[in-house]
């Protein structure tokens, strides 16, 4: 689709494997060689902060001035990744906090992902990949700017200590600053063993912590990509065939040429790309085009026809994800059967900053300016569409404004480029919010098929689950047995004690593009795994948290979350009156979060209203719980805003919504008290940017059973679901 | 004929079609890039900007509108960063990817300037326009609080000192042990 074959694949098979051992050794190889890349980088760059920086390894660089600038390798998005890495490395550091700046990293392999093989930020990587790497880069740093400082005084470095950007010889009382020797440091040779701090002696990991970024996200000084400004650079918007998969058949560009600033109208692979000297005047052109389009294949397809599909194909059965017991035999023995059907549809990003990017190509060089959460894949699309080698094309990673998934792609990028190659000067390209809406990469719709069997107590004993929906991993590559695992992960997991267990895939393809959205698989699976064991516990008459936790016996972090989101929320206790509860617990991306949510309905109006949100959450340990708060509260929002607004339709081949007005995000008026507590733990940390999405539309649907009697089975919730 | 107007108190002078939005005027021939582009229909927020005081929706607004009127961007709110919006902004952590920010502070800013002290109720009516889709609202919400103390420090008990640790919103930690 648009050449991200390599990373993908390795993102999958990596996901497959779990965890990749290997960081340690892979710091102790490339921090010598790095030093080397990195000063070549650091000219290139033209950075005018660089001026007696001295590089001590890809992420650490020591100015005179005591200046500490951490290159941060991660796309900042909101998820504060700039302030938690530069957290990390710091600590090991022991710099000043004060004299901590940030810088986004170039384009290069040192800075690969291993979840990926590739420079990218997603999957909940950022942190956990980068824990070990950047405390030892970190450590690896202060162990050379004290022995330069050892050196330097003609004293063993075992009596040198370093303290807040300082080193100091305590027998002698002497201190030095680590600007001082900073030059000297940068001769030093790489430590090839790097001993880490007892995490009882961290001083900025674990305490909350204000962003670094804060500070130019209030002036607006922040660069975003959309903000890039290049000498003599036009503005460009494109106009793209309204069906997936259409194409340009013609078009007329006179009426559009006519306007007074259109400098140019140039079909490129997306569509017909007008270029002028602003983007108003670019969107003015665009208006004034004539598109004929060849609509393709897809051009019949509506929301109906691919709801058919799915429910055809879970007819049948699927590829096997996982299969304990004999689910197929013990499902006649049951003293009750029950069966459900649970869908939910596309859903757009929506990013608040549109998709843009800059390019200046020459026939040199390529130069890309990007809010791209995939810096490896934007370099290889601008390589291939320039036909320069990989290391000429530059890729200026901006501040994302969102990402949730979307800027993993590079559709923005190849736009980009293809025009300031057809104009022969920088271009920026925005999307239109209209662009943006509907021309995503979607989270999936999907359909799922339950049959359950509880025994004469009321218990399950036979749980049977067929997915059937679009593949994003098919994007990249031939699937093996049409099977992609990210379209039934979370369901394949269930971590209730059920003895017989059947979870089977069937491939859907609707003809519909679709991507990475934050939470990916676990958005919709998570809803449909944990809205059908609340139903079951109602099936069976148990109390939707004892049946949980009486089934999660052994599942101690999903129950440690469970239980004190519920001790937390007062479950068990009547509720004010007019108000209902209902919970939900999902381990995603290594983590584990419950949430009890507290609603109230106007049966009358057919409205709700969500009061409160209390949140349990275990993701290892924590580096800065003022943004774990952030990102729940965060993905409390988005996942409401899924729930009870989001919804793609098709028709006629062609997305029906087009911005903000029909397709609804959640105001400031709906925004719920939420509560969060964290399990205190001592694992290496996992990334906290999406597990705490999943289990919000499961216990906002719970909650509704409670008010209600009425299962939501169907997202979004629709008004008469509350009559 | 060329449009005047006073843009973060200085004269300005423009020579672009009348029916420019006033938001590509800023961003792209100005370069003032702090007010975003979100929608070009009103509907996220994200471009506002103040007119003669009040908050506007700068993506639909013709440049040609302006004329004679005091403009005041994100840009010129303050020099420093020290209006109390700002400020209270800084203190509590408000912005997530920040894209949101410029047009959440100046809707923040035009709501004070009017109503010293809002309610819960009045912020959220106030800043109904302002789609963050990272979800900054909780943190929002507390910011206007804290700036409309900063602010009018004599009508109610400010906290007692500006930045302090006590301001900013964390998760809690569960008890050891936990559950029940």
């Amino acid at each position: 689709m648009n050449g991200c074959e390599s990373q993908h694949i390795n993102r999958r098979s990596f996901l497959k494997r779990g965890t990749l051992g290997a960081t340690g050794l892979l710091i102790g190889f490339y921090l010598p060689e790095l030093r080397q890349a990195h000063a070549a980088d650091s000219v290139r760059s033209n950075s005018a902060a660089s001026g007696g920086r001295v590089t001590l390894n890809a992420w650490i660089h020591v100015s005179a001035d005591d200046t500490v600038t951490i290159f941060i390798d991660k796309s900042e998005m909101g998820q504060s990744v700039l302030t938690g890495l530069a957290m990390i490395a710091a600590d090991e550091l022991e710099c000043d906090w004060q004299k901590v700046r940030t810088e986004f990293a170039p384009a290069d392999k040192v800075y690969f992902n291993p979840q990926f093989g590739a420079q990218g930020t997603g999957a909940s990587t950022a942190t956990r990949t980068s824990w070990e790497p950047l405390r030892k880069a970190g450590a690896a740093a202060r162990m050379m700017l004290l022995r330069a400082a050892a050196q330097k005084w003609g004293v063993e470095p075992s009596e040198c200590r370093a303290e807040k950007g300082a080193i100091l010889h305590a027998p002698t009382g002497r201190r030095t600053s680590y600007g001082s020797v900073s030059q000297a440091a940068g001769k030093i040779p790489v430590p090839q063993e790097i001993p880490l701090k007892d995490p009882r002696d961290f001083r900025i990991i674990g305490k909350p912590t204000r962003r670094l970024d804060t500070p130019d996200k209030v002036n607006g000084r922040a660069e975003f990509g959309i903000d890039v400004r290049r000498e003599n650079m036009l503005y460009a918007v494109v106009a793209r065939c309204p069906v997936f998969g259409g194409k340009v058949a013609s078009f007329d560009a006179s009426k559009a040429k006519a306007i007074p600033g259109v400098k140019h109208v140039a079909q490129i692979s997306s569509g017909v790309a007008v270029v002028a000297d602003n983007s108003w005047t670019a969107m003015e052109g665009r208006r004034a085009l004539d598109v004929k389009w060849d609509e393709g294949p897809n051009a019949a397809a509506t929301s109906e026809t691919i709801r058919k599909l799915f429910a055809e194909r879970a007819s049948r059965p699927g590829h096997i994800a996982r299969k304990d017991g004999d689910p197929e035999a013990q499902i006649e023995h049951a003293a009750r059967k029950i069966e459900a059907v649970y869908e939910v549809p596309f859903l757009a990003h929506a990013t608040m900053e549109p998709q843009n990017c800059t390019a200046d190509v020459t026939a040199q060089r390529c130069d890309v300016w990007a809010p791209t959460q995939n810096q490896t894949n934007a370099q290889k699309t601008a390589a291939d569409i320039t036909g320069l080698d990989p290391s000429k094309v530059f890729v200026h990673t901006t501040f994302l404004g969102g990402g949730f998934g979307r800027r993993f792609e590079s559709d923005y990028v190849a736009d980009a480029v293809e025009v300031s190659k057809a104009a022969g000067k920088p271009v920026k390209v925005t999307w239109s919010r209209e662009d943006d809406i509907q021309h995503d990469f979607y989270r999936t719709a999907s359909y799922a098929k339950f049959t359950a069997g509880l025994d004469a107590d009321g218990w399950p004993t036979v749980w049977m689950n067929r997915i059937a929906c679009p593949s994003i991993m098919g994007r990249f590559g031939p699937l093996k047995d049409n099977f992609d695992a990210r379209s039934v992960e979370i369901c394949d997991a269930v971590p209730y004690a059920i003895p017989n267990i059947l979870v089977d895939y069937q491939l859907a393809e609707a003809g519909i593009p679709v991507g990475f959205w934050r939470s990916v698989g676990a958005s919709q699976n998570g809803f449909f795994l944990e809205s059908f064991i609340d139903e079951l516990a109602a099936e069976g008459n148990k109390d939707p948290y004892e049946l949980r936790r009486h089934l999660l016996r052994n599942a101690p972090r999903h129950l440690r979350v469970l239980e004190t989101a519920a001790e937390k929320a007062g479950w068990g206790t009547p509720p004010p009156a007019g108000r209902f509860r209902g919970l939900a617990v999902v381990s995603s991306y290594f983590g584990y979060v419950a949430h009890v949510i507290e609603i109230s309905v106007d049966r009358s109006k057919r409205s709700l209203n969500v009061h409160r949100v209390v949140c349990a959450l275990d993701c290892g340990r924590v580096v800065n719980p003022s943004s774990i708060d952030a990102q729940v509260k965060s993905s409390v929002v988005y996942g409401l805003t899924a729930a009870l607004h989001g919804e793609i339709t098709i028709d006629r081949g062609r997305v029906q919504q087009s911005n903000f007005h029909d397709y609804q995000m959640l105001r400031i008026a709906d925004m719920p008290v939420v509560d969060v507590y964290i399990i205190p733990s001592e694992l290496a940390p996992t990334g906290t940017g999406e597990f705490a999405v999943p289990p919000v539309a499961p216990a906002l649907c719970n909650a509704i059973f409670a008010a209600t009697r009425r299962r939501i089975r169907r997202l979004p919730v629709r008004p008469e679901d509350l009559a | 004929m060329p449009i005047e107007f006073t843009l973060n108190g200085k004269p300005q002078r423009v020579n672009v079609a009348p029916n420019m939005p006033l938001l590509w005027f800023l961003r792209d021939t100005l370069g003032m890039t702090g007010t975003k582009f979100g929608c070009g229909m009103a509907l996220c927020g994200a471009c506002t900007v103040h007119i003669n005081g009040e908050a506007v929706r700068s993506c639909v607004t013709p440049v040609s509108s302006v004329a004679g009127k005091q403009v005041v961007t994100i840009e010129g709110l303050s020099e420093d960063r020290s209006h109390p919006v700002q400020r209270a902004w800084i203190e509590l952590d408000v912005p997530q990817c920040g894209y949101c920010q410029s047009g959440q502070i100046m809707s923040a800013a035009a709501l004070l300037a009017k109503n010293p002290h809002p309610s819960d109720a009045e912020i959220d009516d106030a800043m109904r326009g302002n789609i963050c889709r990272c979800g900054t609202y909780h943190r929002i919400r507390l910011a206007i609080q804290r700036a409309a103390r900063l602010k009018y420090p004599q009508a109610k008990s400010a906290k007692a000192r500006a930045g302090g640790a006590e301001l900013l919103p964390t998760a809690q930690f569960a008890a050891q042990g936990g559950g029940k």
